[in-house]
């Protein structure tokens, strides 16, 4: 399994506690998270990408299981393991498009691959805006950039955080498009994080993890749409 | 990419911020290195050439006054004393050596000093050219007084009466440059020298004109001859408790401690540095805030590339040294213009120094007290970028990753 949660749970220092249900996701499958904003699918996010710690029951992520991994060998394993797709995309304007890409090596305390930078943005077709800034690029090269900085090292799984909100119905299809291209052309499994209807339209056959808010409590279940 | 170079990219991504920054830094940095330099400068100048000389006798009258006239010629002399009793100071037991210097006379505001050989061999100032004077109104010019009158050796010139310029000339005794002084960095630079006979023979022939005088005369003049003042070294440092009471109250004249007097001087001059020391400290400290104000502030707008980084799997340390990287090209940028500028300051104040025919002071010499200059600016940036530094080693990743 790609993805396993065991009776997984996290409390916010003084706060609610959030219960998920368990959960197995294939290498190279695809999970959805749904739910209303603020019903607790970023935090499942956190969780999985290892920047929050389960304070109850296990997960397991690209056969890793991360609550015994310490703070220093977390940062490590994420950056081989975990592809993250942020729904605000944090693109620094400091840098270029290929320099924004290179932070990915720099966080990794690896070489800068300009090799696999130029043909990871070929792939995405923006190989052409390398140069430029971020703040001068349109809403959806900056999202393919951002896709590419998640995919550049092959993750072994994809985390993404509402990537069609802010799309209309075309852009909506081709930007889930890409990133399921993405993650079948490195095998990475892959889990998106939606509010959006559209999202479970197109992928009718993913299995689901509903969330929902309910005063303070927040259970969530497992089901299909 | 490294940490360094990306935390270069990140400094200068926001150029105005940036650049206000380092001008403020800059400019502390500058004043510190100005008065640091400028302080030493000034000490070492006194110290070289207060050279080995541990008592001036002259007339009595202020003694800093006759130091300040004596050994730096920057004051005129209280008056003159009779040749009689300097000769017989030459003599006492406690004199190992004893230079008469006689002022009176200038040229373009240059003094004239009627003295021996033996004042040139006391600073080791050698000749460029030419020779030390073998006669009454030969003269050898300092480095200074030859590069802004031209006088080289063969010219001639005619003195001045009085110490600044503008008084009767001494036209009909003119005097010849036989040598130009090497520079020696010390107050000879700005002297011209001459044979003590040199000055009495001007001022004798300006009172008499050119009639030769009866022999009788001619022994009551010589009789009534004067210098200056001495200055005078001892045979043992036991005789600075004894030799200045002995001419204090035995003779006609007094004597003044050259190291007493500069002390006190530099003490009442210290009152000036150690305010400018604060205020360049003040100019430095708000330089630092300008700096924890200007990373704080990056670290707000660049909370986001800096969860990133610890998305993408970046240890929190790094992310931290990002941020003091920053801080400490800011310091090392702030060190550079700030010496160059400190170093620039003096130059412009020892031209004038020059101008003034004052103390010669040496803009590009490194004194050691500018080490601290880089170790304040290194320290002040560290410490500014302390707390941005901790916040972003802190930065809720989660938190920001349901930003949207």
């Amino acid at each position: 399994m790609s993805i396993d949660t065991l009776d997984l749970g996290y409390r916010y220092p003084g706060g609610v506690e959030l219960r998920f249900p368990d959960t197995a996701v294939p290498q190279g499958g695809v999970l959805l998270l749904r739910g209303p904003s603020g019903s607790g699918k970023s935090t499942w996010l956190a969780l999985a990408a290892g920047l929050l710690t389960a304070t109850k029951g296990e997960i397991l992520v690209a056969g890793q299981p991360l609550r015994p991994l310490g703070g220093r060998a977390r940062d490590a394993w994420r950056a081989g393991a975990i592809g993250l797709l942020p729904q605000k995309l944090y693109l620094s304007d400091a840098l270029t498009v290929a320099g924004n890409l290179s932070l990915v090596y720099y966080a990794a305390g690896l070489a800068v691959d300009p090799g696999a930078i130029a043909s990871t943005l070929d792939a995405l077709g923006v190989g052409d805006i390398a140069q430029r800034k971020p703040s001068e690029l349109s809403g959806g090269q900056a999202q393919r950039v951002a896709l590419a900085r998640a995919v550049l090292r092959s993750p072994r799984v994809i985390l993404a955080d509402e990537p069609t909100a802010s799309l209309d119905d075309v852009s909506c299809e081709s930007a889930l498009n890409l990133l399921r291209q993405s993650a079948a052309a490195c095998g990475a499994s892959l889990v998106i994080a939606t509010h959006d209807r559209r999202v479970a339209e197109a992928l009718p056959q993913a299995p689901q993890l509903l969330f929902s808010s309910k005063n303070g409590s927040i259970p969530a279940s497992m089901g299909h749409s | 990419m490294n940490t360094l170079a990306l935390s270069w990219r990140y400094l200068w991504s926001r150029p105005l911020a940036a650049g206000l920054n380092l001008l403020l830094m800059t400019l502390g940095l500058g004043s510190i290195t100005f008065v640091l330099l400028a302080s030493a400068q000034l000490e070492r100048a006194f110290e070289r050439d207060l050279a080995d000389i541990d008592v001036v006798v002259g007339a009595k009258g202020s003694p800093m006054q006759l130091i300040l006239a004596g050994v730096f010629h920057i004051d005129v002399p209280p008056g003159n004393i009779p040749l009689a009793e300097v000769q017989a100071l030459a003599r006492h037991p406690q004199v190992a050596q004893l230079i008469p210097l006689s002022l009176g006379d200038s040229f373009w505001g240059f003094r004239i000093v009627g003295t021996t050989p033996a004042y040139i061999a006391h600073y080791q100032a050698t000749l460029a050219q030419g020779a030390i004077w073998g006669a009454p109104l030969q003269a050898v010019v300092g480095a200074q007084v030859a590069a802004s009158t031209g006088l080289k050796t063969g010219n001639t010139f005619a003195g001045s009466h009085g110490l600044g310029g503008g008084g009767d000339a001494h036209g009909h005794t003119p005097y010849t440059v036989s040598g130009v002084l090497a520079p020696c960095g010390c107050v000879l630079d700005r002297l011209i020298l001459t044979a003590t006979e040199s000055v009495w023979k001007v001022h004798e022939d300006m009172h008499h004109g050119d009639a030769p005088l009866d022999p009788e005369d001619q022994q009551a003049l010589e009789a009534e001859r004067e210098v200056t003042m001495a200055l005078i070294r001892y045979t043992t440092p036991l005789a600075a408790v004894t030799f200045p009471r002995y001419v204090n109250s035995s003779t006609g004249m007094q004597s003044a401690a050259p190291a007493v007097e500069i002390t006190r001087l530099l003490g009442m001059v210290g009152v000036g540095t150690r305010v400018l020391q604060g205020f360049g400290a003040v100019l430095l400290l708000t330089a630092a805030l300008g700096v924890f104000i200007a990373l704080w502030s990056a670290v707000r707008e660049r909370r986001a590339d800096l969860a990133m980084l610890r998305m993408l799997g970046a240890p929190p340390w790094k992310v931290g040294a990002l941020l003091l990287c920053e801080a400490l090209w800011l310091a090392v940028l702030a060190t550079v213009l700030g010496l160059l500028a400190g170093h620039g300051l003096t130059a412009v104040a020892s031209w004038l120094l020059q101008a003034d025919k004052s103390v010669v002071v040496n803009a590009w010499q490194w004194v050691p007290a500018e080490t601290w200059v880089p170790v304040a600016a290194v320290g002040v940036a560290a410490l500014a970028a302390l707390l941005p530094a901790v916040s972003a080693y802190r930065v809720n990743v989660a938190r920001l990753l349901s930003t949207r």
